[in-house]
């Protein structure tokens, strides 16, 4: 409990669990070698033996398909078998407790968990109980953290602008309900960037936010000023009218990104967003399609970054 | 049996009397001298009233997998604790005399330590229908609560303090706004947001409890504010008790030694009702408890088993073991604010006392003979073995905290020694 739990006793990364708390060399580690990894993906045989004869359990206890088809097609890509587990609709309904499906997983000589769960902190708890060879890597705990989705965002900034140290990073919508605005806030300050903002009504941002690093903006407009990259944040279903806001329509006025607002920001800024995209809700279709956005280049290099995690944690 | 107890520390909080002396147990009571059938050298030892907890869960009925009668009234006299007030959260809830009746007379047939069971306010703790105070207190209640249940309909509560208002019954509940706490398991605060956690905001407490100490201020009821958690509920009870209301209140004791930090990485342990809040509030829960706003400790015992807590943070039991550790954690509270162990000692005896409306907590001639025999500097490391109760959840797992407990006396008989 005492031990930063994502890391052996070498200090090297054993778990992939959260952003927070990794050092500034083991982030770049993981970008530099998911860069090696993006000419992997392009070439015609996709393939690399680093993960030849392990197992990856894809440990989905929340419904996802974007996420566990991309650690899907990484770990295949590093040559691993791939056993996809749909807990939502098995065992968690017949009554079997997280250790126990845990577990019995690892009876089958598992060496990666890919976990997904709709509470924080669960993958923490399975890390504290697998077996010293095994790994966990988390794909999203409740509002926690999703750290290979904040990783392969810092790639795609780098990616394209090179040098953290300069920059200005707007985040905007629902950051209270959002893992992956945590692990993005821990990673850019982990790197060095100057200015961090989150953007959005005082009902989506956490209690004392501030406290992570960031500048809170209520006014899109002024939070956009001179911005060098912008990150939607998706807005879910549920959350769209009710307490927390009136209607998607007046979020979109206040919150939607449009052209004319993207204008505010620095003229080669680029627009990210995790998927997937509610057009018309938080961003425009404009503004998606058109020439800022980088939103379908992260999903690619987000392969590239899950086999970069992988083969870090559990490479031959 | 006439006990003779000789070279000890004796230590009477509710004289304030404290230093070297003889005391003398004769027919169940604290006598002024005369022959004694044993001598118990107390050597080393502080001799001071049996400890006195205002809210230990027993589990019985209902959750006998958690933990029983028998392990928990060890777990009691291990701990020196020889009084304590049993909240109604059992399954079924204390709503009906008859289940009161049975919990009372299972405890006296073990002889261990007192239990004085706290009634349900309403019934199946559903907050809409009260229940029969009067037979409730016939069968054995001393107070009417409803756990850590919220009751949201405040007509009920209203009412519920009018009717108890009315035959004296005291009553005791938490102040926590149903609506704002709903979905939080952490305190609203840094941590829950790096953690992610659902928050509740430390103006869930207050609200309530500005609400509570007005119906109190309407109609007069005697209610006890039970666990506080937040500065700003010491500051409304400061006001409050200036005003002279017929309010009093406690906080338990891990509030004032840990903090929302100590969650660390969603350590379950540290899921608690209320939830550890800020450094700021353990401050000044520690400090209100000090000056006397809050009139007592408790341990708020809640043994849960080993699957209740190996879950993730927020789907985790709340609750933490407490019965052994109340002295061990009263003293290093009471170290850390310089007090006397005559005014330490005063949060877990004559304080609780009072509020329990009993005699014991004394050790005036003639109060009950009650006594604990505890040595303050034994050091001991707080581990599953070592704890009697059968929930062995505590945030303190690993800690070496001085003050064993050598000798338990309840009623003039000898019941624990160690």
């Amino acid at each position: 409990m005492d031990r930063n739990p994502q890391l052996n006793q070498k200090g090297e990364l054993q778990h992939l669990l959260s952003i927070e708390g990794l050092p500034r060399e083991i982030l770049l580690q993981i970008l530099d070698t998911a860069e090696s990894f993006v000419g992997v993906t392009e070439r015609e045989v996709k393939k690399v033996p680093i993960l030849r004869g392990k197992s990856v359990f894809n440990l989905f206890f929340e419904p996802s398909t974007r996420t566990r088809t991309t650690f899907e097609i990484a770990a295949k890509r590093l040559s691993a078998d791939v056993i996809n587990l749909n807990i939502t609709v098995s065992s968690a309904t017949k009554g079997e407790s997280l250790l126990d499906t845990v577990a019995n997983l690892s009876a089958m000589q598992a060496d990666i968990f890919i976990v997904r769960h709709e509470s924080s902190g669960a993958p923490f708890l399975i890390a504290r109980h697998v077996k010293p060879h095994e790994h966990v890597i988390n794909a999203g705990d409740g509002r926690h953290a999703h750290p290979t989705q904040g990783l392969l965002d810092l790639f795609t900034i780098r990616h394209y602008k090179k040098d953290f140290t300069g920059l200005t990073v707007a985040i905007v919508g629902d950051i209270l309900h959002s893992r992956v605005a945590r692990s993005l806030i821990h990673g850019l300050t982990t790197l060095g960037v100057p200015e961090v903002r989150v953007i959005g009504p005082q009902t989506l941002l956490p209690t004392g936010v501030e406290a992570l690093g960031v500048r809170v903006f209520h006014d899109m407009r002024a939070g956009l000023k001179d911005a060098d990259v912008v990150v939607m944040l998706r807005l879910q279903n549920e959350r769209m009218r009710g307490a927390l806001l009136p209607s998607a329509q007046e979020y979109f006025k206040h919150y939607g990104l449009t052209a004319d607002k993207l204008a505010l920001a620095r003229r080669d800024a680029i627009v990210m967003h995790p998927g997937p995209m509610n057009r018309g809700v938080e961003i425009d279709s404009t503004v998606a399609d058109g020439p800022h956005s980088v939103i379908l280049p992260q999903v690619t290099f987000g392969i590239a970054v899950r086999m970069a995690v992988m083969s870090i944690v559990a490479g031959n | 049996m006439r006990l003779h107890i000789k070279n000890g520390r004796i230590v009477d909080p509710a004289s304030g009397k404290e230093g070297a002396g003889d005391l003398f147990i004769a027919d169940g009571r604290i006598a002024d001298g005369g022959k004694a059938d044993r001598v118990i050298d107390a050597k080393g030892l502080v001799v001071a009233p049996g400890f006195i907890d205002l809210s230990a869960r027993l589990r019985e009925p209902g959750y006998e997998y958690k933990a029983t009668l028998e392990s928990e009234l060890d777990a009691a006299l291990a701990g020196g604790v020889t009084s304590l007030a049993c909240p109604p959260d059992t399954d079924p809830p204390l709503d009906e005399p008859g289940l009161v009746d049975m919990l009372r007379r299972r405890a006296k047939a073990l002889s261990r330590a007192r239990v004085y069971p706290i009634g349900a306010l309403t019934m199946k703790l559903e907050g809409q229908a009260l229940t029969e105070m009067g037979q409730l207190t016939d069968a054995g209640c001393v107070a009417f609560s409803q756990a850590n249940v919220p009751l949201a309909d405040t007509q009920v509560l209203w009412r519920a303090l009018q009717y108890a208002a009315t035959f004296g019954y005291p009553v005791w509940l938490r102040a926590e706004d149903a609506w704002l706490a709903k979905g939080g398991v952490s305190h609203d605060g840094e941590v829950a947001t790096r953690l992610g956690l659902p928050g509740i905001p430390p103006f869930a407490e207050t609200i309530a409890l500005a609400g509570l100490l007005e119906l109190v201020r309407a109609t007069g009821a005697k209610v006890h504010v039970c666990r506080l958690s937040t500065a700003g509920a010491v500051e409304l009870m400061r006001r409050a008790k200036q005003d002279k209301l017929p309010v009093t209140c406690d906080v338990a004791v891990h509030h004032v030694h840990l903090c929302d930090m100590d969650l660390g990485y969603f350590d379950s342990l540290c899921r608690l009702e209320p939830p550890l809040r800020s450094q700021r509030d353990r401050d000044a829960l520690s400090r209100g408890l000090a000056d006397g706003t809050v009139d007592c400790l408790c341990s708020d015992h809640t043994p849960v088993d080993e699957d209740g807590k190996h879950l993730p943070f927020a789907q985790a039991e709340p609750g933490a073991t407490g019965l052994e550790l109340l002295l061990p954690l009263t003293l290093k509270w009471g170290q850390a604010q310089r007090l006397s162990l005559a005014q330490t000692l005063a949060r877990i005896t004559s304080g609780p006392a009072r509020i329990l409306g009993v005699a014991a907590g004394s050790l005036r001639p003639g109060a009950p003979g009650d006594v604990v025999l505890f040595d303050p500097a034994a050091a001991a490391r707080i581990s599953p073995e070592t704890l009697k109760s059968q929930g062995k959840n505590t945030p303190f797992l690993g800690y070496e905290l001085a003050g064993r407990v050598r000798c338990t006396i309840v009623d003039g008989n000898v019941v624990y020694e160690a």
